[in-house]
């Protein structure tokens, strides 16, 4: 189970560095969001796999009855996604805005704040 | 309604018992404060004018908070608290040493001061856009970078820093800005994922992710696993977010672009974040994986040194210009991390206390220059000198500390760092740190000679008829003067008093070096 | 959407959604639940009150902004840490009493006002997206 998952993750990482390698603005925002996905997975997958045993003590007992699943990487991946959902919604917003007052959502024509055209700084006044 | 559970008999084991005093929550007061004043702060966005007092009473509350806070780590060492009293390292520890209490104070310092800038400037569509609420919430995340003592809480303030610094970046939203945006957020969430990555790992590897316990672990020698890897997926995260070369592309891309006050606020405190992070993962955490690829850093470190500078040498906008600076910056941090001795702990801690200050300092000299001339291009700028002498001063005394020279505290940090390289014999290290010096000191000498001593822009004539620059209104000159005035007069008394500085960068070196005492505060000895 | 079936239901709809997610907010400590969970639910009555009626009607029955509740459960939800100083217990520990009234015993602690900061901060930020979404429909 943990070699699928750790090819599982393997297929992600791939897939992400080649949307972020890309130039465009969407290509790269998907990259990002698989990316995420892609490390919220390699911590499950770190945080050891166990049989579905949800962590819960028994009403009886003070101590779990027998193996149960490691509940903290799932509370990390739970606020990993919180996280990443919120960043991704303020990249597509960005991307969305960008694309609407730039015209473009190609890399290499957004030169806005680092003009192509900028002559050399003077030498002596 | 919650009912009572089965009576949980003994429990003084998995709980902390020691009573706290009021002191001991100083700790938590860097983190607790800012986010009230944000919290405040969102609550009355619809009401302007009382923003930026409250903001400047919050600023000046942290600041106190972190000046205690730093004064108690002095006097007692490290000093931990553990959310929840569950025992370390299953509740998540905030842990201070000196090198983290000393960052927290100077950044909190900045804050102030950049609090009574905004003051000033803020207009009220950014308020109503809630500019203040996220200065707070950054500080918060700041603070918490500076404090946490816990891998994935570190991972979340950085989170936390990051989203309100989008949030400030983009206010405006001008053409260049979203550009800026575009590179600030794509690449600085790419870093902080490969941070999250790293978290990962060490948690499977390890199974905790406190940092003490994490220590312990990587010190036992027992661990089985690939350290190495995990040491330098960290460095490079860091390196990303600190903006050392290769990938310091995104900061001269967006610190532009921004209004004055964010983009000095962000080149006084988010790349020494990064530094601070590497100090504290790179070099306490994994110090034995460190030495593996110490070269490498060593020649990141000169890379970022020359390539920062020669980038500043060739921009025309005083704010890019400043940007390649900080990356100069970095880079001569960095050098300091190759080598890892105290001498070379203890420059990188006295470097970015001074970079903190003069980054800062110099990108609101930027505002002001951009209010007085309404231009940040060298071609445009000019006659300075003859306005206003008493701000020409101000900004040599900046570009004397930018470059590393006497009497500022430019010059401490630099020259610490040098002898560390020398100690060791790294020749060509600090060479490296000597040419970006010099470099460092034509750019920002350019600036000075092109903005303040010439007459006027290009194309006017200089000498006798003065270019006339814009009249400032008096609280936007007040504001300027203060917080202006508290940065140039800090660089200069740590220029000419610098042993306090020092004496205390140097503990924080070593606190950083051999961190029994850290370790002892988290697990109160009983490990 | 606008049948006049679900404008009519709405109202009743949305107010038994609210009830409901202070239900949910009570029962979270040791029952599934808790105040993520009944904040969604409280923000999501809101949706659909103003998928119904529209955006202002939704905005006056708040009387507050949706921001404003978020900044307001941000700051109880720290403020619910404070307490530990005067018990003299680290940050953000838990701490109970339980007052009698009448013969019914009261389960209170730090812990619900933390949650109860949660909810908050969940109904102002989702609240806060949802209405400017419906906003944009409406033009």
């Amino acid at each position: 189970m943990e070699i699928a998952l750790a090819l599982l993750v393997g297929c992600f990482f791939t897939v992400s560095i080649y949307l972020l390698l890309s130039k465009y603005v969407i290509r790269i925002l998907l990259g990002v969001a698989i990316l995420g996905n892609a490390v919220n997975l390699l911590i499950f997958t770190a945080g050891r796999l166990t049989k579905e045993i949800p962590p819960i003590i028994p009403e009886a007992l003070q101590v779990p009855d027998g193996i149960i699943a490691n509940p903290l990487p799932q509370a990390l991946i739970l606020t990993a996604i919180v996280i990443s959902f919120s960043f991704f919604a303020f990249l597509l917003v960005l991307g969305y805005r960008a694309f609407q007052d730039l015209n473009t959502d190609d890399t290499d024509s957004m030169r806005f704040a680092e003009p192509v055209d900028e002559p050399n700084p003077p030498l002596g006044y | 309604m919650a009912s009572k559970g089965p009576e949980i008999t003994d429990v003084t084991g998995i709980l902390v018992n020691a009573d706290l005093q009021l002191a001991d929550f100083l700790i938590v007061a860097p983190v607790v404060i800012p986010i009230l004043f944000s919290a405040l702060l969102l609550m009355l966005r619809t009401r302007p004018a009382t923003q930026g007092r409250i903001a400047i009473i919050g600023m000046a509350l942290l600041a106190l908070a972190c000046f205690g806070l730093l004064q108690r780590v002095l006097d007692t060492g490290p000093v931990t608290m553990t959310m929840g009293r569950w025992v370390p390292p299953f509740g998540i520890s905030f842990s201070v040493d000196i090198a983290g209490a000393l960052l927290a104070f100077t950044s909190s310092v900045i804050a102030f001061v950049g609090s009574i800038y905004a003051n000033s400037t803020a207009s009220k569509l950014e308020m109503r856009y809630g500019f203040y609420p996220f200065f707070m919430a950054m500080m918060a995340g700041v603070s918490g970078a500076f404090l946490t003592g816990d891998l994935f809480n570190l991972y979340v303030w950085f989170e936390v820093l990051l989203i309100s610094s989008f949030g400030m970046i983009v206010l405006g939203s001008e053409k260049n800005q979203l550009d800026g945006t575009m590179k600030y957020a794509f690449l600085n969430l790419v870093a902080t994922t490969m941070f999250l990555m790293a978290t990962g790992y060490t948690y499977g590897l390890t199974g905790t992710l406190n940092m003490a316990d994490i220590w312990t672990k990587v010190n036992s020698g027992l661990l089985e696993g690939p350290v190495t890897t995990i040491a330098v997926l960290f460095f490079l995260a860091f390196a990303m977010k600190a903006a050392a070369f290769p990938m310091n592309f995104w900061l001269p891309a967006s610190y532009h672009t921004p209004k004055f006050l964010v983009s000095a606020v962000f080149a006084g405190l988010l790349t020494k974040v990064g530094v601070y992070a590497l100090l504290r993962v790179t070099l306490m955490l994994f110090a034995d994986q460190r030495d593996l690829f110490a070269e490498i850093i060593a020649w990141i470190a000169a890379l970022t040194m020359i390539a920062g500078v020669l980038g500043a040498l060739a921009q025309n906008d005083i704010r890019r210009i400043f940007g390649y600076l900080v990356i100069s910056g970095i880079g001569t941090m960095l050098a300091g991390l190759a080598i890892g001795s105290v001498t070379a702990i203890t420059g990188i801690l006295v470097y970015a206390v001074h970079s903190m200050i003069v980054m800062t300092a110099l990108y609101l000299a930027a505002g002001v220059v951009g209010r007085m001339m309404n231009s940040n291009d060298l071609r445009q700028v000019g006659g300075i000198y003859a306005a206003s002498p008493m701000f020409a001063a101000g900004f040599l005394i900046l570009a004397l500390s930018v470059s590393g020279l006497p009497p500022t505290s430019g010059f401490w940090g630099k020259f610490i760092l040098v002898k560390a390289t020398v100690e060791l014999g790294a020749w060509w290290l600090t060479a490296a740190i000597l040419i970006s010096g010099l470099l460092t000191s034509i750019a920002i000498f350019r600036v000075w000679i092109f903005t303040f001593w010439r007459g006027g822009p290009s194309g006017t004539r200089d000498g006798a008829e003065a270019w006339k620059v814009e009249p400032l209104n008096q609280e936007y000159q007040l504001a300027a003067f203060i917080s202006l005035g508290v940065l140039v007069l800090a660089t200069f008394a740590l220029g000419v008093f610098p042993e306090v500085l020092i004496g205390t960068a140097a503990d924080g070196a070593k606190g950083l070096l051999y961190p029994t005492g850290y370790i002892e505060s988290v697990f109160g000895g009983t490990q | 959407m606008n049948t006049i079936i679900f404008r009519t239901f709405a109202p009743y709809l949305t107010a038994l959604m609210v009830l409901f997610s202070v239900f949910i907010l009570l029962r979270g400590h040791n029952d599934p639940g808790g105040g993520f969970i009944g904040g969604l639910l409280a923000a999501s009555a809101f949706a659909i009150y103003g998928i119904a009626n529209g955006v202002t009607p939704v905005r006056r029955a708040i009387y507050f902004h949706p921001i404003s509740l978020a900044g307001f459960g941000l700051f109880i939800a720290t403020l619910a840490g404070l307490p530990s100083i005067l018990a003299q217990v680290p940050f953000l520990t838990g701490l109970w009493v339980y007052p009698k009234i009448g013969s019914v015993e009261l389960a209170l602690s730090t812990t619900l006002i933390f949650d109860i900061g949660v909810y908050f901060v969940v109904v102002g930020t989702i609240t806060s997206i949802a209405l400017a979404l419906e906003e944009r429909l409406e033009d």
